[in-house]
């Protein structure tokens, strides 16, 4: 089961910044990042990152939990690197063969992992801080997303968890009937995809329900929204936007020096 | 204000040759009480969404003139609230006063106006938690009375209610049904549609029933409709109130044991059960929302693998088998022994049409095509499916929907048949049908086993009921969904399900004849 809900202390200092705000400096912070390739600004970038954690509220076991799926994905850029790097100089620390691991294609590779981890992380602290619900609202808000979009993508977002209890039981259903793939992987794909069609189906009958109550409450009415929670965007806000810029510029000029 | 007035009033949707709704003269004033009625297919829901102004120009053909207050209902949307049957589709945002909030934003009333209209509006339906509370939390029958809230917030002079209580339990509906009695302003017009009238009477004061050909077909105080139509409306599928089912009773005494269910549970939503059921026997497995049944019928069913204790099935259920429990028998084997009917038809629907739909079972257990035409057949003529053989499965209606599942599970000719609510939302018709069918099916040998919150149900149809008390738990709500506003606490006790006859006399496992 996916984590959405919002995991971290609501009191923190930075947990507490607007929504859009916070979004903006993950964004502001890591995406310089990608511009580097050596190792030494995404490590700075990631003590950065660790740092700050507190002030968002979040434990470090909590942080674990959640990003745990990046260390597949660093696996997974490791060993692409060592069965095809093409710069292998430097010093060898194995040779077997046609594969040859030397300090330069683990450097690349730490370079490439570290990145990975840097640029992943503030949207993970972002959302693991951040209701959706704010989210939304400060979309509307603060970055004049349209209310039918951002209101309307959230209505649809707490319907997810039910397509997982749905997809239980129709599973159980088929078997019920007497449906089932056993060992034949094409029998399982044909499965798969039917029972795939069947929760669609019931998918977009209950988004058409939603939507038709949606409606009854005026939400396609002419009339302008007014908020009943309001996000304010204050001087601490676009005080995160600048310390975010500062810090992942100086992390670039470190590295580059 | 509030008033609404139909002449010759026709709906036809876009792509249909036959029109949902035709013919409708109707004046309704201010501050009346309507309850809406008709057979399946009379156009209740079509004239609902009409009056709350859902029905864009485009979706369809119109006939004669709809108005609320003078004005086309789709130019009256803010003086109109609608409250739906289904509340997991209703309810927009993820804290209860948020959702009440949603409507007020939409309409632009000023964020100073806002929470205090929301706090009124929980407050007068008896919500009862903080507007925190998280909608997922909530129990169906506080969820609908969050959606009753959310229309009410709007201050609506005509409010809409299509079946709000059909689906919840009866200590939920009871809930939904006193607030409404208790937070419609008196001069707000309501018109509601329901399928359990005798339920509904209390809340209103005068009955329009609709003619499906088109018209109305009777109009007036409940007393004087029903005195004049009830025999008629009763034939046509109604629940007229005051004309109950003569009871079906096994004509013999339960006979072997089928499945026996040793503290049997799924925690955190089942309790631990022991239970026997029999062949020959139809059981009905009672409890208020939040206390397991489902998962008590998915367990009984071969379906789930059970979270605590042992579920064994004997061996004249299951020859050989029946040393492995029912959940890891091969999918084949299982629907031969144990036909399972879900809450919702349409989980089950596999192929694209109804004659393919009550053939696959027999196919997939290895019966011969003429032998799964004969069968096919029996089953169409049986439960009146026969003029809709190549229909597509959802394209049906809720009753044949209903009836399509219930066949289905019968295909494989299964010993013991398990039904979630299988009489829900159905009209006096299919109604009458389904217990005529489950009592030839006992009186044959088979087992049934029904959940069901239908107390009209069991009193026709139950040889023995059980009773399943809701897991408690401390403080989270999550876990515990029941209505019941007698929440029996965690006492620390082993919680051993009572069983019981239907009348309720004592925890025996007395089985009354």
């Amino acid at each position: 089961m996916i984590d959405l809900e919002p995991v971290a202390r609501p009191n923190a200092p930075l947990a507490r910044r607007n929504p859009v705000a916070k979004l903006a400096a993950a964004l502001l912070f890591a995406f310089p990042l990608l511009a580097t390739l050596d190792p030494v600004a995404p490590a700075i970038a990631l003590a950065v990152e660790l740092a700050v954690l507190p002030l968002f509220g979040l434990r470090y076991r909590v942080l674990a939990r959640r990003a745990w799926p990046l260390l597949l994905a660093a696996g997974g850029v490791l060993v692409t690197l060592v069965l095809f790097a093409t710069d292998r100089s430097g010093r060898v620390l194995l040779d077997a063969g046609p594969l040859m691991v030397t300090t330069s294609v683990l450097l690349t590779a730490l370079g490439l992992v570290l990145r990975l981890f840097a640029v992943a992380l503030p949207g993970i602290i972002v959302f693991a801080t951040t209701d959706p619900t704010d989210l939304a609202d400060a979309l509307v808000q603060n970055a004049k997303a349209p209310a039918r979009f951002a209101i309307g993508a959230l209505a649809a977002f707490r319907l997810l968890p039910l397509l997982g209890q749905e997809w239980q039981m129709i599973a159980m259903a088929r078997r019920a009937r007497g449906v089932e793939a056993g060992r034949n992987p094409l029998a399982k794909l044909r499965l798969f995809i039917s029972t795939a069609f069947t929760l669609l189906v019931g998918a977009i009958r209950r988004g058409t329900r939603l939507a038709v109550a949606m409606d009854a409450r005026g939400f396609d009415s002419a009339v302008p929204r007014t908020f009943a929670r309001r996000q304010p965007f204050g001087t601490a806000d676009w005080l995160l936007l600048i310390c975010a810029t500062a810090l992942s510029a100086t992390a670039l000029t470190i590295s580059i020096a | 204000m509030g008033e609404v007035w139909l002449r010759g009033f026709g709906w036809r949707h876009a792509g249909r040759r036959a029109w949902a709704v035709r013919g409708v003269d109707l004046r309704v004033r201010r501050g009346e009480r309507v309850l809406l009625l008709g057979p399946s297919g009379a156009g209740k829901s079509t004239l609902l969404a009409a009056l709350a102004g859902l029905l864009p120009e485009d979706s369809g053909e119109q006939e004669g003139t709809i108005e609320i207050d003078g004005r086309p209902p789709t130019e009256a949307r803010e003086r109109v609230g609608i409250v739906f049957q289904d509340p997991q589709s209703q309810l927009v945002m993820a804290r209860s006063g948020d959702d009440v909030a949603f409507g007020l934003e939409n309409r632009g009333v000023p964020a100073a106006q806002i929470w205090p209209r929301v706090d009124e509006a929980l407050h007068r339906v008896g919500f009862p938690y903080h507007r925190d509370r998280p909608t997922a939390a909530l129990s169906g029958g506080e969820q609908q009375r969050l959606a009753l809230a959310g229309a009410l917030a709007l201050r609506p002079d005509l409010l809409l209610l299509d079946e709000p209580t059909a689906n919840l339990d009866p200590a939920g509906a009871d809930l939904v049904r006193a607030a409404i009695a208790r937070a419609v302003h008196d001069d707000t017009t309501l018109i509601l549609v329901e399928h359990r009238i005798a339920d509904a009477l209390t809340l209103v004061d005068r009955v329009v029933v609709l003619e499906p050909g088109g018209g109305v077909r009777a109009d007036g105080p409940p007393e004087a409709v029903f005195a004049a139509h009830g025999d008629a409306l009763a034939a046509d599928g109604v629940w007229v109130p005051g004309r109950e089912f003569p009871p079906r009773p096994a004509a013999a005494p339960a006979a072997e044991v089928l499945l026996t269910a040793d503290r049997l549970g799924q925690p955190p939503r089942l309790a631990p059960t022991d239970l026997t059921v029999r062949a020959g026997e139809a059981l009905a497995v009672l409890g208020p929302n939040g206390a397991g049944k489902s998962t008590l019928a998915l367990l009984l069913g071969g379906l789930l693998k059970p979270g605590t204790g042992r579920l064994s099935a004997s061996t004249d259920l299951a020859g050989s088998d029946a040393r492995t429990p029912p959940h890891r028998w091969r999918a084949p084997a299982l629907a031969r022994r144990i036909g399972s009917v879900f809450q919702d038809p349409e989980h089950q629907f596999v192929t694209s049409t109804v004659f393919d739909e009550l053939a696959l079972g027999p196919r997939r257990t290895g019966a011969t095509e003429a032998a799964v035409r004969r069968r096919v057949d029996d089953l169409l003529h049986r439960l009146r499916l026969n003029k809709l053989a190549g229909a597509n499965p959802y394209t049906l209606s809720g009753g044949e929907a209903r009836r399509l599942s219930v066949a289905t599970a019968l295909a494989t000719a299964p010993r013991l048949l398990i039904c979630d609510e299988p009489t829900f939302g159905q009209d006096r018709r299919t109604w009458r049908e389904l217990v005529d069918l489950f009592a030839e099916l006992r009186d044959a040998g088979h087992g049934l086993v029904t959940v069901t919150h239908d107390a009209d149900f069991v009193a026709a149809l139950a040889d023995r009921t059980v009773t399943l008390r809701p897991v408690s738990r401390g403080g989270d709500g999550q876990s515990e969904r029941a209505d019941s506003p007698t929440r029996q606490p965690d006492d620390g006790s082993e919680s051993r399900q009572r069983t019981s006859p239907p009348d309720g006399a004592g925890p025996t496992t007395a089985v009354r004849r």
